[in-house]
């Protein structure tokens, strides 16, 4: 290989390069953390430690607090959480005020899910490493910024350091190029991608999504695309920053100054892989044969495109996928060969940080505009933040919604992960726009299908699952 | 040179891409605890809808009690970044995994908990399976050597990072190694405000 081979680096080895502290041993490096985001859940146990052991917050101004997980969204009160959650997120509030830390709390106009609120806020800048004691910090790549989850062993290293060991990981080229079709939305894109890669993919890889279909994108899509990375295991998503990244964070709370700006501008300019990086490994995908989808099973790689029909187990070589298979739908009360259009719904649930930006309610909203919610279904939006909500309240989506017979409700994480009460009854089906089909992720016995605002939606309306493209396609011809 | 981190039985859990929901689900989430998690794992796997043990379940058979080697499939501990999970692992009685692979975020916070997660390759996987199935099993597995032994001097090899080796076997301190940099900490933080003055 020639030597501008040898030089070339990739996003990830850019950013991974310019943190290294120091070396810790010998494959080991000390990373520097830029920015790090704590919620109620993973963080107590974090205080705990340090205190035992007599540390201190290194960078409390680096710190950044919000209460999502356990929140009620029926009313925005720590009372209202139930008593356990109280609890927690009083502790994380002491923390927080004991150690100088910011907060958004629940009396905050702007408080809501951590990975919407930290781009909204301009915390999360391009370059940067982000840590947060939740996996799908990896929203924050899409700002090509290194955002990964941890643990809370590391949430207390990061608290007393700043800093946190870390080893290479491999990388990985996603290539998504030409055009996505009509409702193809980015949630449809990462479902196509974890479905061809598997949920174990992308284990121990950086995946970078590139190509001409990202670089359309808006930010909330991008964020929709890194946010499910971790879904296919890989450590983080990244996307190189541009114009648009650029002109998202301009005039954030949290942006670089005025008489920053430039040079910040110039820095970031300057993240993205060199043409002759060598990526691990590659994989191209044309944008043009990606469909609406949605999940069959329990977990995301159990995915297909809404009109095709639930596979059978047998179709299946692999032994073990065909027991997963097996056994998914054993779970989800489906058989092999049913139409998912032809499967009633439940409860839809429109929010998470995979989908409760404004441009996810605006797409739902637009197949909800003067319609009802079929009789039987519940369905809920849960905006991301209390921004989302205050703009998606003057834009008029609240009101579509809850003319329709939405459940208009106050930011936080809510049915993804049912936390707090808002849960799926077993054997209920729901449509929903967060991240994890999991057994029991949305309720003990609930029954999730993955989809993207605009197909939940669809399904909120009609009462079951509906193949979009087709029927929209229909009232236009 | 012999050191001996685990020895005992072994449970398998025939299942891949189990996550961490799964290893423990939300509710047992709000705890502000550490601790208190043995009885919450794999909670809806473990107990029938009224909350008596479910006699199906592998964990639950009386050949398995007592069991601190966990032998499962691939991407065990996907999902959730929740360290809750191999909490309740270690709190039940498990100090060793072993696995065809491991969600990455699952498997720093296991060493973090001084747990050792081993790595088979998919062939060596089922052949541990098939071992198992002969009845239950007793293992010792030795670190510094780097080996599954069965007995009867049948044993396995498997490979570890070098540097996830040292920390197990030295016990260091997570955070203590890192102070140990604490100048170079400083120094990084210094020159980091004067490229980048917009980060602060």
């Amino acid at each position: 290989m020639g030597q501008a081979t040898a030089n070339a680096k990739t996003l990830y080895q850019k950013i991974y390069a310019s943190h290294v502290v120091g070396k810790l041993n010998p494959s080991t490096d000390l990373l520097y953390v830029d920015r790090h985001l704590i919620h109620e859940v993973t963080s107590p146990q974090a205080f705990s430690g340090l205190k035992l052991a007599n540390r201190s917050v290194r960078r409390p101004d680096l710190t950044f607090a919000t209460m999502d997980h356990n929140v009620s969204t029926q009313r925005r009160s720590i009372d209202a959480a139930g008593d356990t959650s109280r609890k927690q997120l009083e502790a994380l509030a002491a923390n927080c005020e004991e150690n100088r830390i910011p907060l958004l709390d629940l009396t905050h106009p702007d408080q809501g899910i951590v990975h919407v609120i930290g781009p909204e806020q301009g915390l999360t800048q391009p370059g940067m490493i982000i840590v947060c004691g939740d996996s799908h910090t990896s929203t924050h790549g899409a700002f090509g910024a290194l955002a990964f989850g941890i643990g809370t062993s590391e949430v207390e290293h990061v608290l007393a350091t700043q800093t946190l060991p870390q080893q290479q990981a491999k990388t990985l080229k996603v290539e998504i190029n030409g055009q996505l079709s009509a409702h193809v939305t980015p949630k449809d894109v990462i479902m196509a991608v974890i479905g061809k890669l598997g949920t174990a993919g992308g284990n121990g890889y950086v995946a970078e999504f590139s190509g001409s279909a990202i670089r359309a994108m808006s930010m909330e899509g991008r964020m929709t695309l890194c946010n499910m990375s971790i879904e296919m295991g890989a450590k983080a998503g990244l996307i190189a920053p541009d114009q648009i990244t650029f002109d998202y964070i301009k005039g954030k709370a949290h942006a670089p100054k005025a008489e920053h700006w430039d040079a910040a501008v110039q820095y970031w300019q300057s993240l993205y892989s060199d043409t002759d990086a060598v990526f691990d490994t590659v994989v191209e995908i044309d944008a043009a044969t990606i469909t609406p989808q949605i999940t069959w099973g329990t977990n995301p790689e159990q995915v297909m495109a809404v009109d095709q029909s639930v596979p059978a187990p047998g179709s299946f070589t692999d032994v073990t996928k065909r027991d997963a298979a097996e056994r998914a739908l054993a779970y989800m009360g489906l058989e092999p060969g049913q139409k998912l259009t032809d499967c009633k719904v439940d409860v839809v649930f429109i929010g998470s940080c995979t989908n409760s930006r404004i441009e996810d309610l605006r797409a739902a909203a637009s197949l909800v505009r003067g319609k009802k919610v079929a009789a039987g279904v519940r369905a809920l939006v849960v905006p991301g933040s209390g921004v989302v909500k205050r703009q998606a309240e003057a834009e008029g989506l609240a009101s579509i919604f809850k003319d329709a017979g939405f459940e208009w409700r106050e930011p936080g994480c809510s049915m993804c992960l049912g936390m707090n009460d808002d849960r799926v009854e077993a054997g209920q089906r729901c449509a929903s726009t967060s991240n994890r089909n999991f057994e029991g992720r949305q309720g003990r016995g609930a029954r999730t299908h993955l989809v993207s605002p605009a197909m939940a939606a669809a399904a909120a309306i009609a009462g079951k699952f509906v193949n979009i493209a087709a029927a929209t396609a229909g009232e236009q011809a | 040179m012999s050191k001996i981190f685990a020895q005992g039985l072994v449970c398998p859990l025939d299942k891949n891409n189990v996550d961490t929901d799964q290893i423990i689900p939300k509710q047992f989430l709000t705890s502000v605890s550490r601790d208190g998690f043995a009885e919450a794992m794999f909670y809806d796997w473990r107990y029938l809808a009224d909350g008596a043990p479910n006699p199906d379940f592998v964990i639950n058979k009386p050949e398995y009690q007592g069991a601190s080697i966990l032998l499962t499939r691939a991407n065990f501990g996907c999902g959730s970044s929740r360290e809750h999970a191999p909490w309740a692992i270690k709190q039940y009685g498990f100090t060793v995994i072993i696995a065809e692979s491991f969600a990455d975020i699952f498997f720093n916070n296991s060493v973090n908990n001084a747990m050792l997660l081993i790595q088979l390759s998919k062939t060596n996987v089922e052949l541990l399976f098939n071992r198992c199935q002969q009845g239950p099993q007793q293992w010792q597995i030795d670190l510094a050597s780097q080996e599954i032994m069965f007995g009867n001097n049948a044993a396995m090899g498997f490979n570890i990072d070098a540097d996830i080796k040292q920390r197990l076997l030295s016990g260091l301190d997570f955070i203590g190694s890192s102070e140990q940099l604490n100048s170079q900490i400083a120094d990084y933080e210094q020159s980091r405000k004067a490229s980048q003055p917009w980060l602060g």
